[in-house]
């Protein structure tokens, strides 16, 4: 199998990047750990969502909408199982799907190699995120989720800002192309 | 039958999971109060790696302060000097202060009432992970005696109970979660009315009629008509009313500092504790630091 081929759709050049053995399942472990377990050292890290960011950029980078949308399933489903008897399983589940989803189908059209694309794709990510949870919740839950606050705009800018690192540090689990 | 488009396949896969989850979803808003597997196994597997986190960041942080963060010792212990005397003059002022020996009232009352109430300590190793819920993952679990329903409380007050008990792990809903909620009653006017979280870090005391008189800065503590938590234990105090349709809003500060919680006391028991607050006046010469490792009962399991 090639490590990395070239999606050619008239002069559109996307590569697709392959990742090292056992990268997409450990990352997105640490992730999870990460986030369970930081903000009791840092409580101001309880605004970073690492297994989104995990998503969003494994979604982008394999630009594959199947696998993307099963990889949000798969970590939305651990981060719920992790969460308190308020999140039912299923709640973070939805709404890491259609992220994965979206990213692998983004990601197969435009080139989200630069900086900049990533912090605004990250940053609409996010708000779509909390709309999708939102909306869960208001539908399914019969919970009055609101649907943005300031806090929420101000955590999405700081993973814009975190996600531009870490996707950085990502890139370096890609196998050479 | 018709075959699916290539480019429409991931499109259905995308419908067919997503409704799968909603189906999820709703069974388990059906049968909400049954524990799930799958909880059980991502904690099982997880909680090795929290708290293996954990005691990693304790040694790292105990090897650079005791190692390496020594550059500024001699300045700073200077400092501490000026610091220990200034804090000692403010201890002198403090021990003048009627509030102060209110506080230690409850926390010398709630010591002398219970003290053959068995409890353990736990260390806090692990969140919720997301922001929507408050919990967290004790280091304690049913190996230690640690059950459901179980109240969960620090020497400053009330933090939450147990809702879900692990081999090795308790899951612990903080009082700032939707869900949570203690019996509490007003100290000076003796109301008694439900608190309960909102997400926010404020809690939220609901059921007092607008005639009622409630004052800002009043303490709230336990009432134990809940039958999980002791009566008397401080729970906060009154933040801000304000006037409603039937009953006031009134916002309460957790006594507890849930924001970092780092060991915790878990009571170890179902049963109703025995109201004995009438028995006796508080004694002056006990320690005030009411649930410490020594109000353990003896044989319990106890570490720091």
């Amino acid at each position: 199998m090639n490590d990395a081929f070239d999606i050619r759709g008239g002069e559109l050049h996307i590569e697709v990047h392959k990742f090292r053995t056992g990268a997409i399942i450990l990352a997105a472990a640490f992730a999870l750990v990460l986030q369970a377990f930081l903000p009791i050292y840092f409580p101001k890290a309880g605004i970073l969502d690492l297994p989104l960011l995990i998503t969003i950029y494994f979604g982008l980078s394999r630009r594959n909408p199947s696998t993307g949308l099963l990889l949000g399933m798969t970590i939305g489903i651990l981060q719920d199982s992790l969460s308190g008897p308020t999140v039912p399983l299923g709640l973070y589940g939805i709404a890491k799907t259609v992220i994965g989803y979206l990213a692998s189908s983004i990601g197969a059209r435009l080139d989200t190699e630069h900086p900049a694309a990533r912090f605004a794709l990250t940053t609409a990510f996010f708000v779509v995120h909390q709309g999708i949870v939102a909306l869960t919740q208001r539908l399914l839950l019969s919970q009055s989720e609101r649907w943005f606050t300031w806090h929420l705009g101000a955590a999405a800018l700081v993973n814009a800002v975190v996600a531009v690192f870490l996707f950085m540090l990502l890139d370096r689990l890609r196998k050479p192309s | 039958m018709v075959g699916i488009p290539s480019r429409h396949k991931s499109l259905f896969l995308l419908g067919g999971v997503v409704l799968l989850q909603v189906l999820l979803l709703a069974v388990q808003i059906r049968r909400d109060s049954q524990g799930r597997l799958i909880r059980v196994w991502t904690v099982g597997a997880v909680s090795p790696f929290e708290r293996a986190g954990a005691h990693g960041i304790s040694n790292i942080r105990e090897t650079w302060s005791h190692y390496f963060a020594l550059q500024n010792t001699s300045r700073e212990n200077e400092e501490l000097k000026h610091e220990n005397d200034a804090l000692k003059l403010q201890i002198t002022q403090l021990q003048g202060k009627a509030a102060e020996a209110d506080r230690l009232a409850v926390l010398l009352k709630f010591r002398q009432t219970n003290v053959e109430v068995p409890m353990v300590s736990a260390r806090v190793i692990g969140g919720s992970a997301d922001s929507a819920s408050q919990t967290v993952y004790l280091d304690r679990g049913e190996r230690d005696g640690i059950r459901r329903n179980m109240g969960v409380i620090t020497p400053d007050g009330v933090v939450g109970k147990v809702i879900e008990s692990y081999r090795d792990t308790a899951q612990v809903l903080l009082l700032t979660d939707k869900d949570s909620g203690v019996g509490a009653m007003l100290v000076d006017s003796r109301i008694q009315s439900p608190v309960g979280g909102t997400g926010d870090p404020l809690l939220v005391m609901k059921y007092i009629p607008n005639d009622d008189t409630v004052n800002s800065g009043e303490r709230v503590v336990t009432s134990g008509m809940d039958r999980i938590f002791p009566p008397d234990l401080p729970v906060g105090t009154i933040a801000d009313i304000k006037p409603g349709n039937t009953f006031k809003q009134i916002h309460v500060r957790p006594a507890a500092n849930l924001q970092r919680l780092e060991e915790v006391f878990v009571l170890l028991t179902m049963r109703p504790l025995e109201n004995k607050q009438d028995s006796g006046a508080p004694n002056a010469d006990a320690p005030a630091s009411a649930p410490s490792a020594s109000t353990a009962k003896p044989g319990s399991p106890e570490k720091p």
